[in-house]
């Protein structure tokens, strides 16, 4: 009986070691989720990164199959930015490169670099939907008041499942300053 | 030494008396019925939340609530309930039961117990202010959530957040405390002979319980932490923009919040592990086996958190892995009823209020099982997913599976507290009133939601408002029938027939725990010498 405090309280340190041990867990899913997603491809979206035009042409187009796609935008939190689809639909044959561009304008006072990320719905068709151009490969600058048409082109393989005939192809449009924003807010501090 | 002498010195250990009694109290018994007060208390402002909510819904339109009132009283109705309520009320009966249960003279760290209780009026006060800040000038807009605090909407919410943020620090504190005095009373505390394999089933759960709790309450502390850092220092853990990703906080809220609703579960299934028997007369059927279900649950539990985010975008063979994980969770969940039924199989029944809340149970949770198969097939939960057909099925898991699972245990020992036996009329009529109501509450809500109706929306369209209006009167009837119960405790507290030391005739068979030796109401402290265990 009288040594038991004391176990009592080696047992309660070894269960509070636990606990601080999955508060760190917690922060360090952070660097892990985004390495799991990177590794496994789990979180892609988007489409494929840069292909040549080439690769995806060689199996020559497919006339007798349309797919419409569809072009949309969102602006992130804080952008300031007038975001406009040149082309919002297309019919497009499979195989076929088409160039389409999104205007778009800086309605703030100030140059800001920005980044788009693109989303395609529904996901299955990500993998078939090939850049071999796009503005969403490098970063955009405007000055205040500047606007630009930026352009994107793209071959949707003939890989598509049949059963696809709408795909959407979304952008949202990022302030990359935030990070500095960020930084000179805190050091300001 | 005179007996004058020995008398005098077991006066000066006997209970003190006045506001200090409570307020300092080491004591298992004091600090458990102070947090089972405290979890009847803010049963009825959880439920005059409810309450509210359900007015609102009586009919389509707007009537009583703003949008964003609406949606601040639902996140504070479903924190008040998990944290406030059920979490509480389980620790209650923890601190109450366990050293009674196991021969301990109290629990294991006294001191961090008192200290476990004291934290819970703070964090309920902040999680009030957090109601009430956004109506001040500066607080801007209420809590919006919903219990699932997800960003980008709750970096975006006034500074009701931070104080709900708080509040969940506050809470997760509490519970790890409690969750860590727990395990080592049960570690190191049992009586001699009473072994792993002789203790009561509520022990057992409340052992898995309060591991879950240690392992997954850092994690949600930490989760939210990130979350008051996003808010206002600046940091980008949610936000896209600065290279963050607001779906990590789903998958850091859902790594705690699946095994919570096991937190929430588990201390009832030991409930109704020392009722069931009882009124059966008969041992537990296949006690080991239960015990390795409960161990499977927890573990399983750990792994299946995404099931509640499949329509986020996370790819097919993920998803398949969590809906497979989430249905194999249905075999110790259904191995746990048959084994409650299997011991009621030609059991001596009775009926009394803490048996009949037994069987509802068994029963009503069931079902919950059912619905939650369903959910879980990825498929199907495309079209389900945040629709009320999911409120009805966690109604359906934590009302019956928690709360009436602490209703019974609350009729079972309230004899054993007290000292009085409850008038059992006032019993059945109370689990009749409240079984009945809660069914015609949350039944039609299965059907409103497969017809597609939205959760968490102040208003709907009007082709569900019979449905809703059934539940609303469902509601209102389950709101008064606490007022009942309410009654039946403070009448029995006041007094009634006196208990016995064993007032449930089958209170002994199986694997019982040590608290029907002791006196009905037990002496301030229950063993000061360990009983021996055959
Ligand atoms: C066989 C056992 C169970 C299965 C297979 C299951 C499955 C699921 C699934 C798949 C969801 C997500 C639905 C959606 O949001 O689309 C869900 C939600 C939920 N379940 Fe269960 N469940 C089970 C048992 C339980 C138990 C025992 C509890 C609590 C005691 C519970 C409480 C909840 C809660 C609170 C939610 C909703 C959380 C929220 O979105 O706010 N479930 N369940
Ligand atoms: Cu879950």
């Amino acid at each position: 009986m009288s040594n038991q405090p004391k176990s009592n309280r080696k047992l309660g340190l070894g269960l509070a070691s636990i606990v601080v041990g999955m508060f760190g867990f917690g922060f360090a899913m952070v660097p892990l989720y985004g390495l799991f997603c990177d590794i496994t491809g789990i979180n892609r979206a988007g489409g494929t990164g840069r292909v040549a035009v080439s690769d995806v042409t060689m199996l020559g187009v497919d006339h007798d199959r349309k797919v419409r796609v569809d072009f949309d935008s969102t602006l992130n939190a804080g952008l300031n930015w007038e975001v406009t689809p040149q082309t919002t639909t297309l019919e497009v044959h499979p195989g076929k490169v088409y160039d389409v561009s999104y205007r778009v304008r800086n309605n703030s006072d100030h140059a800001v670099v920005a980044q788009a990320i693109p989303s395609i719905t529904p996901w299955q068709a990500t993998e078939h939907f090939n850049k071999t151009e796009c503005f969403c490969f490098e970063q955009q600058t405007l000055q205040p008041g500047e606007s630009a048409d930026l352009g994107l082109r793209f071959v949707l393989s003939r890989t598509l499942p049949e059963k696809y005939n709408t795909v959407t192809l979304s952008y949202t449009f990022m302030d990359t300053n935030r990070d500095k924003m960020i930084r000179n807010a805190v050091s300001a501090r | 030494m005179s007996t004058e002498a020995i008398h005098a010195d077991h006066d000066h250990h006997h209970a003190p008396s006045g506001i200090g009694r409570w307020l300092f109290s080491t004591n298992h018994k004091d600090i458990g019925t102070m947090y089972l007060i405290f979890s009847l208390v803010m049963l009825f402002l959880g439920g005059a939340s409810a309450m509210m909510l359900r007015a609102e819904l009586f009919t389509p339109g707007l009537q009583i609530l703003d949008p964003d009132t609406y949606n601040n009283l639902l996140t504070n109705h479903a924190l008040i309930m998990v944290f406030g309520v059920v979490m509480p009320a389980a620790a209650g009966m923890a601190n109450w039961m366990i050293p009674m249960m196991i021969g301990a003279p109290d629990m294991a760290l006294p001191r961090l117990n008192n200290l476990s209780f004291w934290i819970l009026p703070f964090a309920a006060i902040m999680l009030i202010i957090s109601m009430i800040a956004p109506y001040f000038p500066g607080g801007g807009t209420p809590i919006n959530t919903g219990w699932t605090l997800y960003p980008p909407l709750s970096v975006q919410v006034g500074m009701g957040m931070d104080f709900a943020i708080f509040t969940v620090h506050l809470l997760g504190i509490s519970s790890i405390l409690a969750a860590i005095n727990i395990i080592t009373t049960i570690v190191n505390m049992r009586a001699p002979g009473m072994t792993y394999f002789k203790l009561p089933l509520f022990v057992w759960s409340w052992l898995l319980t309060a591991l879950l709790l240690i392992m997954i309450m850092p994690v949600l502390a930490g989760g939210v932490t990130m979350l008051l850092f996003d808010r206002h220092f600046g940091t980008a853990f949610f936000d896209a923009a600065g290279g963050g990703d607001p779906v990590l906080f789903q998958h850091l809220f859902w790594f705690f919040g699946h095994p919570e609703v096991y937190v929430l579960l588990l201390p009832s299934i030991g409930i109704l592990g020392m009722v069931v028997p009882t009124f059966s007369r008969k041992p537990l059927f296949a006690y080991k086996p239960l015990v390795y279900s409960m161990m499977m649950l927890t573990a399983l539990g750990m792994v299946v958190w995404a099931h509640h985010q499949y329509t986020v975008g996370m790819s097919e063979a993920v998803t398949t892995y969590f809906m497979i994980g989430t249905i194999l969770i249905s075999i110790p969940v259904g191995y746990m009823l048959f084994s409650f039924i299997f011991t009621m199989w030609r059991g001596a029944m009775t009926f009394e209020t803490p048996m009949l809340f037994a069987v509802a149970i068994v029963l009503m949770f069931s079902f919950a099982g059912v619905t939650g198969v369903m959910l879980a097939v990825v498929p199907a939960d495309l079209q389900y997913h945040d629709t009320y057909f999911v409120v009805a099925h966690f109604h359906y898991a934590l009302i019956p599976g928690s709360l009436f699972g602490i209703y019974a245990g609350v009729f079972y020992w309230l004899p054993k507290w007290t000292g009085h036996m409850y008038n059992e009329t006032h019993g059945k009529i109370f689990f009749w009133w409240t079984t009945i109501s809660f069914n015609l509450t949350f039944f039609v809500q299965h059907f409103s939601g497969l017809a597609g109706m939205p959760r968490r929306i102040v208003d709907y369209s009007p082709i569900f408002a019979e449905f809703n209006m059934i539940s609303s009167i469902g509601a209102f009837s389950f709101g008064a029938s606490h007022l009942l119960f309410l009654y039946i405790i403070i009448k029995t507290v006041k007094g009634g027939e006196k208990a016995s030391d064993k007032p449930w005739e089958g209170a002994q068979v199986g694997t019982p725990g040590l608290e029907w030796t002791l006196p009905s109401p037990p002496p301030f402290h229950s063993f000061t010498t360990p009983p021996a265990i055959k």
